[in-house]
């Protein structure tokens, strides 16, 4: 079952076999071209399997955006330890609902990718890691992994070609941060998911201190196509340095919420308008988070750009993980930034003081300021408080949570003031403060 | 302590998983499919594991509190988890959480005197297109109203089955 109807303006090539009866099974993948990339893969170098996937402007899907061809080209060549893939299925961002889809609709597309980067890195063995919430989504990996391994696309001897690959599934238990990639490898060796000190890098020691390619479930689905079609197709479809298309999942106050498939550089505005069928019940945009909640928020007036790492940058916010979160004219600012703080206080590690500190501080002081407690000096230490968290911590969750907060305070001050005064939240009639 | 036959078979695929010396690995996993079937992170459970993956069991409580999912009380037969993060918050998360609340009168990560529900306000669940959206124990609801929500709210205290209150049906298969 689709949870949304696709839209005639998508390009769908990672969720082209979405809606098709089975499109989980290996039956309906070998039906429609899979794992013919692995095959084309495993007759070329390593080098040439790299240069393919530098060639098609893939940049990590998981929010970070770096180069994934370049990432996989810092493995070393010769390792005295054994070499892993380790997936990224720990979707949690605000706002991001796409690897859900890609790993339950079509498994084998993300198993194949991941079989290609094993090739390019010469590692034997892979993980998977999903989030605990996505256990059904754990059940019909492990049904897809066996059926590759009955097919012999996972083995010691992969299609008799002499190459070995081994991959199994792993289950988190519930925490935002082991979606952090040095988080995500303490979690997965059975520890606290608290960030390491980089360097060294993943690449070089991620897990069991052994060199590790680490991406998100979407990049590994990338790679099929970029390997069948070539590198410059790929690249083709997208903008300068943005290569492909991405899952946008558009979510809040639009007619038409959903998962869509469009090229990078999209147009943000006709993303809400056209695709999301625009503003639910003819209200006015008030403001968007173009990629998950760690993102700067944007006006009205800032919407119309290209959604593309380096367009979104430019703007001073970030293409993130995918999810767009629409919000229209009667949304209160304070409460978006609230609700938001909120989440990294309760997801913060604990490790870094700033953050530690910054979250529980920030998350006070604005639910102080939404119930009508605030007083003006506390919007400039909300604002100084963010700022002095960013680039202060072991991992992005500190600037994670600052950004979207600094950008609120800055945008929207005026609604800040409406709360002044002992006035309760002027967007939210039934909120009232209960005296203890 | 003594698994089912289930459970055993699963922890000794866990513990294949990963290489000899690194048995650690399988702590979590094993820690969340144990939940299922003794129902929270017992002192017994903790020293079980320990000993199978090789480590104290100090290490273990250690890991385990950090996880927001492996619970130190048992929670409901049914567990209900709300989703009130960003993209539920915009479409009525808060409200169906409130009502929740409201109707079984309990708080979060709280359960009903006779066991049968539990709630939790959680973080973003991986549904915000089709938000608002919960989970009950290991299944998704999308696109949840107010009035479905008092169904199952309702449907669930009196002793049903989530499968058997039809105003709300499970999306994923």
């Amino acid at each position: 079952m689709l949870y949304n109807k696709p839209d005639p303006l998508e390009v769908r090539i990672l969720s082209r076999r979405f809606g098709m009866p089975d499109s989980h099974s290996i039956g309906t993948y070998l039906a429609t071209d899979g794992y013919k990339a692995l095959e084309k893969a495993l007759g070329m170098t390593p080098e040439e399997i790299i240069n393919e996937v530098k060639a098609s402007g893939l940049r990590g899907r998981g929010g970070a955006g770096f180069p994934t061809g370049l990432k996989w080209s810092f493995v070393p060549k010769q390792s005295s330890k054994p070499k892993y893939i380790m997936v990224n299925a720990d979707e949690s961002e605000p706002g991001t609902c796409k690897d859900r889809l890609l790993i339950e609709y079509d498994p084998h597309q993300m198993i194949e990718g991941i079989l290609i980067a094993g090739l390019a890195v010469g590692a034997q063995q892979g993980y998977i890691y999903i989030r605990g919430e996505y256990r059904y989504l754990i059940d019909i990996v492990d049904r897809a992994i066996d059926e590759a391994y009955a097919r012999g696309y996972l083995g010691d001897n992969i299609l008799g070609r002499g190459v070995k690959f081994h991959l199994s599934t792993h289950s988190g238990a519930g925490a935002y941060e082991c979606g952090e990639e040095s988080a995500l490898l303490e979690s997965f060796e059975g520890k606290r998911g608290i960030p390491r000190i980089r360097p060294p890098f993943p690449a070089v020691a991620g897990a069991y201190e052994s060199p590790t390619v680490l991406n998100n479930v979407e990049t590994f689905c990338s790679v099929p196509a970029i390997i069948l079609n070539g590198g410059a197709y790929f690249a083709g479809l997208g903008t300068p340095k943005n290569g492909g298309t991405r899952l946008f999942c558009l979510s809040g106050h639009i007619n038409k919420p959903g998962v869509y498939e469009l090229p990078m550089g999209f147009n943000l505005m006709r993303m809400i308008n056209e695709v999301g069928g625009g503003m639910r019940n003819g209200k006015k945009l008030k403001a968007v988070i173009p990629g998950g909640s760690s993102c700067p928020v944007l006006k009205a007036d800032e919407c119309d750009l290209a959604m593309d790492f380096d367009t979104l940058s430019a703007a001073k916010s970030m293409l993130g993980s995918g999810g767009v979160v629409v919000m229209d004219e009667d949304t209160c600012m304070v409460k978006a930034a609230l609700r938001i703080m909120r989440f990294y206080a309760h997801e913060s590690c604990g490790w870094c003081i700033p953050c530690r500190e910054g979250t529980a501080w920030l998350r006070k002081l604005l639910t102080r300021f939404h119930e009508g407690m605030g007083q003006r000096t506390d919007i400039v230490l909300i604002g100084e408080l963010a700022r002095n968290m960013l680039g202060r911590t072991f991992c992005p969750l500190g600037d994670a949570a600052a950004l979207p907060t600094i950008s609120i305070v800055e945008k929207f001050e005026e609604e800040f003031e409406a709360h002044l005064n002992g006035e309760p939240c002027p967007y939210d009639k039934s909120s009232r403060l209960v005296a203890a | 302590m003594t698994f089912s036959p289930g459970l055993e078979a699963r922890f000794e695929n866990f513990l294949a998983k990963y290489p000899a010396d690194r048995k650690r690995s399988a702590m979590i996993p094993m820690l969340i499919y144990a939940q299922d079937e003794v129902g929270s992170m017992t002192d017994e459970l903790v020293e079980e594991v320990a000993r199978r993956v090789g480590v104290t069991p100090l290490q273990v409580n250690e890991v385990l509190t950090y996880y927001s999912m492996l619970h130190r009380k048992p929670m409901g037969k049914y567990h209900v988890q709300i989703c009130t993060n960003i993209s539920c918050l915009l479409v009525g998360g808060e409200e169906l959480w409130n009502k929740a609340s409201h109707k079984l009168g309990i708080g979060h990560k709280e359960v009903t005197a006779d066991g049968r529900v539990s709630l939790e306000e959680v973080e973003c669940i991986g549904a915000c297109s089709w938000a608002p959206a919960i989970q009950v124990n290991y299944d998704f609801y999308h696109d949840v109203t107010m009035a479905q929500l008092e169904k199952l709210i309702d449907g669930l205290a009196a002793g049903k089955r989530p499968e058997e209150i039809s105003e709300l049906v499970k999306v994923n298969p």
